[in-house]
């Protein structure tokens, strides 16, 4: 599998990445180095092998669905650039 | 008085409780220390004035007998770790003027303790590299320089700055975060002890996020003791931290009996890679000697997937962090790009915002997850890391340890490897496998490079037996009675 330049405009688009037209194929180029590399993966019988999901041998825990804690708007709200009574603010998304 | 600053935390511990010095006084040399260490880049944020105000409470419950386990002791802490009321950046530009109204739990836990923080240390941005050369505050410079040779030398990464203050001085221990190993790897550069504990061991809360599977906070300090000391009082479980594992935490210290007769320690042959340097490759014979002389039996192993653990790696780290890292868009955080819509703004905050690893990573990780390509790679990734943990459980059915090299260098020039990622990720190929697998592990100094660099060996152990790993590490660093220093150029 190779990126081509369409595929790493698509893949940067959902990154959420702003990737110039010029920088696009050295990109493509650096990402086919790396992903290249990686199809050495493919020599791994890994039939029969349930993906690793958890380094403990462990379940994750289960707790009661209550407000254990909270209403500390003005501290989560604090470190945005652009904030105002509590809330986010962000440019306008509905014309 | 002598230097303070060339105590070891236990040490220090003992001169504080018998009131040979005050922590106002411990704190105030290491402060003097810290300014001078401006050349070496280690600290993004200096707290001085703080530092002086928590060795004066810390005096103060002393002298009420109130004394933690870590009274008094100033430490450097990762700019990974959030701390309250104090900037923390990821070393990234994308979180300028980032400043928490939390602590994290193990930042918490050590102020519990009692230590004292002098500042926030540098890092690669986000914790994606080795060689501390992707901090949006620039790189960290290695306190360590070749024999004759004046060109500086990376500390190693991600925990460079850490590195670099616990080998130049300016701190008695450092709290690190390994991801694939960047406690262990510049630990190495630096002539220092750096241990990643179980996964799960030390909480993930506060902590800013890379890959979450595998990111574990750890101790980095000048002996093995120290960062026993320091891991004792990091480490417990956290509700907050869903993965963190709920076990009593055990007298990390007390495991140092400096007795390992009759353990079996692993030697994988997986590990003699091509291209070994005859160096590294001594320093690990030598380390064999050491233990079979202190009556341990060595045994050939074999971890026969070790050769896809950085392949893996590159799949599935990037990926969780890929998914973690979308929270960084411009509007909770730091960094705000305007664009001329809310999808231009997001896009734009994070081309700014971002450097080039991390984006380089983070493409990766939205392609290995994205429609059509989540099972040829992701999920094939995840698959081989069962594989690995594999390998690892089969091996520890007959041995106690693994003894492998830390890295497979020693510190190298900036821009020395810049040309190839690829080339900069083989970096971690020691120690990526234990990463994968979620396993303990301590580098250790053992010995100098023909070059005069602090070279390391690794010891990996089972899960949550880091006693064994603090207990083996002990011995190795008795034998190899590492004692050299850098000499201390960036004084001017």
């Amino acid at each position: 599998m190779s990126l081509d330049k369409a595929t790493v405009a698509k893949v940067a688009n959902l990154a959420r990445i702003k990737i110039e037209e010029k920088d696009l194929e050295p990109m493509a180029a650096e990402l086919n180095n790396i992903l290249g590399w990686v199809e050495q993966l493919g020599e791994v019988d890994t039939d029969d092998v349930e993906p690793m999901t958890s380094v403990a041998e462990m379940s994750l825990r289960w707790r009661a669905d209550e407000v254990t804690d909270g209403g500390y708007v003005e501290d989560v709200v604090a470190n945005g650039p652009n904030h105002e009574d509590g809330f986010f603010a962000v440019p306008k998304v509905i014309e | 008085m002598s230097d303070l600053t060339k105590l070891t935390i236990a040490a220090a511990r003992d001169g504080l409780a018998k009131g040979d010095f005050s922590s106002r006084e411990l704190t105030a040399a290491h402060i003097t220390a810290m300014a001078a260490s401006k050349p070496l880049n280690a600290y993004i944020t200096e707290t001085p004035e703080q530092a002086v105000d928590a060795a004066t409470a810390s005096d103060a419950r002393r002298a009420k007998g109130e004394a933690g386990k870590l009274e008094g002791i100033p430490l450097a802490i990762k700019d990974l770790f959030c701390t309250k009321g104090v900037l923390t950046t990821a070393a990234s530009h994308i979180l300028d003027g980032f400043t928490p109204h939390y602590e994290s739990t193990v930042t918490a836990k050590l102020w519990d303790a009692g230590a004292v923080m002098l500042g926030k240390v540098n890092l690669d941005e986000f914790a994606m590299g080795s060689s501390n050369e992707t901090s949006f505050y620039g790189n960290v410079v290695n306190p360590w320089r070749r024999d004759g040779d004046d060109s500086a030398l990376v500390p190693g990464g991600s925990s460079g700055g850490s590195a670099s203050a616990v080998a130049s001085f300016s701190a008695m221990g450092a709290t690190g975060t390994d991801t694939g190993g960047s406690i262990r790897q510049p630990a190495a550069f630096t002539g220092i002890v750096g241990m990643k504990p179980t996964y799960g061991r030390c909480s993930r809360w506060g902590v800013v996020a890379f890959a979450s599977s595998l990111d574990q906070p750890g101790p980095m300090a000048r002996t093995v003791r120290d960062t026993a000391i320091m891991l004792e009082s990091m480490a417990g479980f956290d509700a907050k931290d869903s993965t963190s594992v709920n076990m009593p935490v055990p007298n990390f210290e007390g495991a140092l009996t400096g007795d390992i007769k009759g353990l079996r320690i692993g030697i994988p042959k997986e590990y003699r890679i091509d291209g070994l340097s005859d160096e590294i490759d001594a320093l690990w014979q030598q380390g064999i000697d050491w233990l079979k002389e202190a009556g341990a039996e060595i045994v050939e192993i074999s971890l026969p997937h070790t050769k896809y653990a950085l392949p893996a790696y590159y799949i599935i780290a990037p990926a969780e962090a890929s998914s973690n890292l979308a929270r960084y868009d411009g509007v909770r955080f730091g960094l705000r790009v305007e664009g001329k819509d809310l999808n231009d703004m997001y896009a734009s905050t994070r081309a700014e915002g971002f450097g080039a690893e991390v984006k380089r990573r983070l493409l990766i990780g939205t392609y290995a997850l994205s429609a059509g390509y989540y099972d040829a790679y992701y999920l094939k990734a995840q698959k081989v890391r069962a594989r690995i943990a594999e390998d690892f459980k089969q091996a520890y059915l007959n041995v106690d340890a693994i003894l492998t090299p830390t890295a497979p260098s020693a510190a190298f020039g900036f821009g020395e490897k810049g040309d190839d990622p690829l080339e900069m990720y083989l970096n971690d190929v020691f120690t990526v496998p234990a990463s994968l697998a979620g396993l303990p592990g301590i580098s250790v100094p053992a010995g100098l490079s023909k070059e005069g660099l602090p070279l390391g060996l690794q010891l990996l152990g089972k899960p949550f037996d880091e006693e064994t790993v603090f207990r083996v590490g002990g011995v190795l660093e008795e034998a190899a009675g590492f004692t050299a220093t850098p000499t201390d150029w960036w004084r001017g």
